[in-house]
């Protein structure tokens, strides 16, 4: 049976039938994996709102965004010149402080240290910012890597002023 | 059987299959020699492994998705449905699949029953085939309760308080299978454990079943043994993997109709309704599969005998192979055990059509005579006609018709061209 | 002999169906309507679906919940599909318990398009004592849950009925012709011009019951529109495949002699 197999053409019924029969799996699969993506009732909670008006100058707060931790800080007039007066050739990630902090008086952040996904304590650390105790990354006045093995700056997330009161994350 | 001469083509490939022959297995299913004479009704072995692999992957993502806990599995169940990425589509696949593949076993087992593939030397293909179907109603059954509507709510209640006819130990078994007092939330979680785990007993059984299936061989429409394997047989692949690939194909638009335009048809809107312990339904019913069973059980008056009337059917099913006393195989050559199998057919639709019924008035009347008659045809019919039926004659072998006279030449000729 | 067993079998079907339906009760034929979500191709009318929601929520929604809907599948293609302004005010008419806050207590907060329809009893119990001891079901699967579907409910909406004179009724009880067991507990909800339809569609009981319905039907299945296309391309691939399987096969098995 094989050699008759072997000496026959290739017929274009049979490569029809293979070619949309890989289609047809390749299709019926998608579903299978797309549902272990996140779902409508996660995405809708994609963005959270939060209320800000009882946080004093110096104070930070810790919201749940994403199931993830942000940081909303309210800085000093001290911290914030400290954070405009670095030097950016210092940072391993050059970022300025204007543009991690539109308004320089609020700084939202990612409260996830970029090394391997610690929660930094804020208020600690050799640059008056936040310490990862996991491993010994400092990071500055604005969230920025300044010693340990983090690679990159605390990731800033998109978010907006709904009004003077209200920060809306995501 | 060329595969006991298997040698792979490449060094690794020999290297490997030397310390796990899995290659010679695979050749061994490539060529296992099976009569070219099989009709569709030998395809829905095929169907079946398809729509168990199906229901197991299924099954497996909406385990990703749903909660097993009284007070939430309703709910994760309208998540699934309504804002998981296909939800919709993998629940309403996975519930009608189930009747898909229950259709396909009555199909397979009446086909069995038919042409006599229960029959020396393949009982023990049958028994594990009983043991397998047994199985797949427990596992149906439980599945049926976890989206934890009135249905399934209630019909674990009638179900799980059978048990409570047994003398003596009755309500402690029944407490036990609870895990309470009545069914509730440790029902539903060990149901749902049990229901994950069963699906791979069957897909073990099932790899037993083909296995000792291989031995003797498929039996086919006539009946008689394969003489010549290189004129009787053809190659499993690719002839009876493409007759199958088209069976399935068209099953599947079947199926499609019902997942895609009417998903709810074999289902009852009371599982729409949550669960509620306070309120009963009208009428309770199981699935449409399971309805034959339900009505043998409403049947007997008397609890404990109706149980034991249940499972009597269903062990009648097992000795099958050993209540069947003719020497003939085939229904084609039998023409009383032919009139009989139609009587049979009539008789478990209508003891579904019962099932679905109030157990009261001209309703119960019939159940009653639909059950006396299903044991009647195996313990009574089943032996008799086995001594006492003039069978016809039949082939000498599968291309060959027997010599002489003619009526037989055209028959044989007729079960070969039907394909 | 074959032939005497066909007709047997006939015989024993035909039986068993028209005993079945004996089975059903009282009640009439339902009004039939010709749904247009019905059918292979069967869509919502975006227009009823949107009227359909001004009905419940100004008329159903104060006893019965629709506990498994979110404000944001308002939005949602294939619904009544408004836009994500238009749901967003829908949505801030509602209040929403939220908390605890950072002072350990509950509070209300304007619903948003995340959260799920709030219900105007705060649970079961609360639904019963105020509606005579029975609860008006919540309607997130309605329509799946009764027999008859969208015909059933059309036809409730419309069934109320002076009782027949055989038939008392007690207080709070009232005569419907379709209901199962005749008798129902809730008052009739629609009257001429109960609503005022935004778009100025004429406010009928058949017009308001249609709506409603439609809507209530989009909310039991918001992705029948969907599943009716994915339906198509899958049984258009199925038939086509098997076509080309069909005569894969054929050409396969002819290399095989059949002839005896």
């Amino acid at each position: 049976m094989s050699d008759q197999k072997k000496t026959k053409r290739r017929d274009f019924i049979f490569t029809a039938s293979y070619t949309l029969g890989a289609v047809g799996v390749g299709t019926a699969v998608w579903p299978l994996i797309d549902q272990m993506n996140p779902d409508a009732s996660v995405k809708a909670l994609s963005s959270t709102e939060v209320n800000i008006s009882d946080v004093q100058p110096g104070q930070s707060i810790t919201v749940l965004w994403r199931g993830k931790p942000v940081f909303i800080k309210r800085r000093t007039e001290e911290e914030i010149t400290k954070a405009k007066q670095v030097d950016l050739k210092e940072l391993k990630h050059p970022e300025k402080d204007e543009d991690r902090a539109k308004n320089p008086e609020w700084l939202v952040m990612v409260g996830i240290c970029t090394h391997l996904g610690c929660v930094p304590l804020g208020n600690k650390g050799e640059y008056g910012g936040w310490f990862c105790p996991c491993h010994g990354s400092h990071y500055d006045t604005s969230g920025r890597i300044r010693k340990g093995p983090a690679p990159v700056n605390l990731e800033i997330p998109k978010y907006e002023f709904v009004d003077s009161n209200t920060i809306k994350i995501g | 059987m060329s595969d006991q001469n298997y040698t792979p083509k490449s060094k690794l490939g020999k290297w490997f299959n030397d310390r796990l022959p899995l290659l010679t297995l695979r050749a061994h299913l490539t060529d296992y020699p099976t009569p070219k004479n099989l009709n569709y009704w030998w395809t829905f072995g095929a169907i079946l492994t398809f729509f168990l692999i199906a229901q197991i992957i299924t099954g497996i993502i909406l385990a990703m998705h749903y909660i097993a806990h009284a007070d939430l599995a309703f709910e994760s169940v309208e998540h699934i449905m309504r804002n998981v990425n296909y939800g919709w589509l993998i629940r309403y696949f996975h519930a009608n699949g189930s009747s898909m593949f229950f259709l396909a076993v009555y199909i397979h087992i009446f086909r069995s029953l038919y042409y006599g593939s229960h029959k020396s030397p393949r009982e023990v293909i049958w028994v594990i085939g009983m043991i397998i179907y047994f199985l797949m109603m427990c596992t149906a059954f439980m599945g049926y309760v976890l989206p934890w509507g009135q249905m399934s709510f209630w019909a674990a209640t009638v179900i799980t308080n059978l048990f409570s006819a047994v003398p003596l130990v009755g309500e402690s078994i029944t407490n036990w299978l609870w895990g309470g007092f009545a069914v509730g939330s440790p029902t539903l979680t060990r149901f749902y454990s049990l229901h994950y785990l069963f699906p791979f007993l069957i897909f073990g059984l099932v790899i037993l079943h083909i296995w000792a299936l291989h031995i003797p061989g498929n039996n086919n429409p006539i009946g008689i043994d394969v003489k010549q394997p290189s004129k009787d047989t053809v190659p499993f692949h690719p002839y009876i993997v493409l007759k199958d690939l088209f069976a399935l194909l068209v099953f599947l638009l079947l199926f499609a109709f019902f997942v895609f335009y009417s998903p709810n048809l074999l289902g009852h809107p009371d599982n729409y309704i949550e669960a509620n312990p306070l309120v009963t339904p009208n009428h309770i019913v199981p699935e449409w599969y399971l309805l034959p069973f339900y009505a043998i059980l409403r049947s007997i008056p008397n609890k404990l005998l109706g149980v034991i009337a249940m499972f009597a059917s269903i062990f009648v099913l097992v000795i099958l192979p050993w209540l069947d006393t003719s020497k003939v195989r085939s229904a084609i050559f039998r023409p009383l055990y032919k009139q009989f199998f139609w009587f049979l057919v009539a008789d478990v639709i209508i003891l579904g059509y019962m099932g679905a019924m109030p157990a009261e008035g001209i309703y119960l009347l019939v159940a009653r005579v639909a059950t006396g008659y299903y044991f009647v045809h195996f313990l009574i019919i089943f032996p008799i006609l086995g001594y006492k039926e003039k069978t016809l004659d039949i082939p000498l072998s599968i291309t060959d018709p027997i010599l002489g006279d003619s009526t037989n030449q055209s028959l044989a000729k007729e079960q070969i061209n039907k394909k | 002999m074959k032939n005497i067993l066909k007709p047997i079998l006939l015989l024993a079907i035909i039986t068993t169906i028209s005993f079945s339906s004996n089975a059903s009760e009282q009640s009439k034929k339902l009004l039939n309507l010709e749904w247009s979500f019905k059918g292979f191709f069967g869509k919502f009318d975006r227009a009823s679906l949107q009227r359909g929601y001004q009905v419940y929520a100004e008329v159903c929604s104060a006893c019965h919940s629709m506990k498994y809907l979110s404000y944001r599948n308002l939005v949602e293609a294939g619904g009544p599909e408004f836009s994500e302004e238009q749901a967003k005010v829908i949505a801030s008419q509602y209040e929403v318990t939220d908390g605890p806050n950072n002072d350990g207590e509950m509070f209300t907060r304007p619903a948003r398009l995340s959260d799920n329809f709030v219900g105007s009893f705060a649970n079961e119990e609360e639904a019963k004592a105020a509606n005579g001891g029975s609860y008006p079901p919540d309607m997130s699967v309605l329509v799946k849950a009764r027999k008859g579907g969208a015909n059933y409910i059309y036809s409730v909406l419309l069934g109320y009925d002076d009782p027949p004179s055989d038939i008392t009724l007690d207080d709070g009880v009232y005569y419907n012709t379709f209901i199962s067991g005749n008798k129902i507990k809730m008052a009739k909800p629609l009257s001429e011009s109960l609503v005022q339809y935004s778009d100025g569609t004429p406010a009928t009981e058949e017009q308001m019951a249609k709506d409603v319905t439609t809507f209530l039907a989009w909310a039991a299945e918001p992705h029948l529109e969907a599943r009716h296309k994915l339906g198509f391309r899958t049984v258009a691939y199925l038939i086509i495949i098997t076509i080309l399987v069909y005569f894969s096969l054929k050409k396969v098995w002819s290399r095989i002699e059949t002839e005896v």
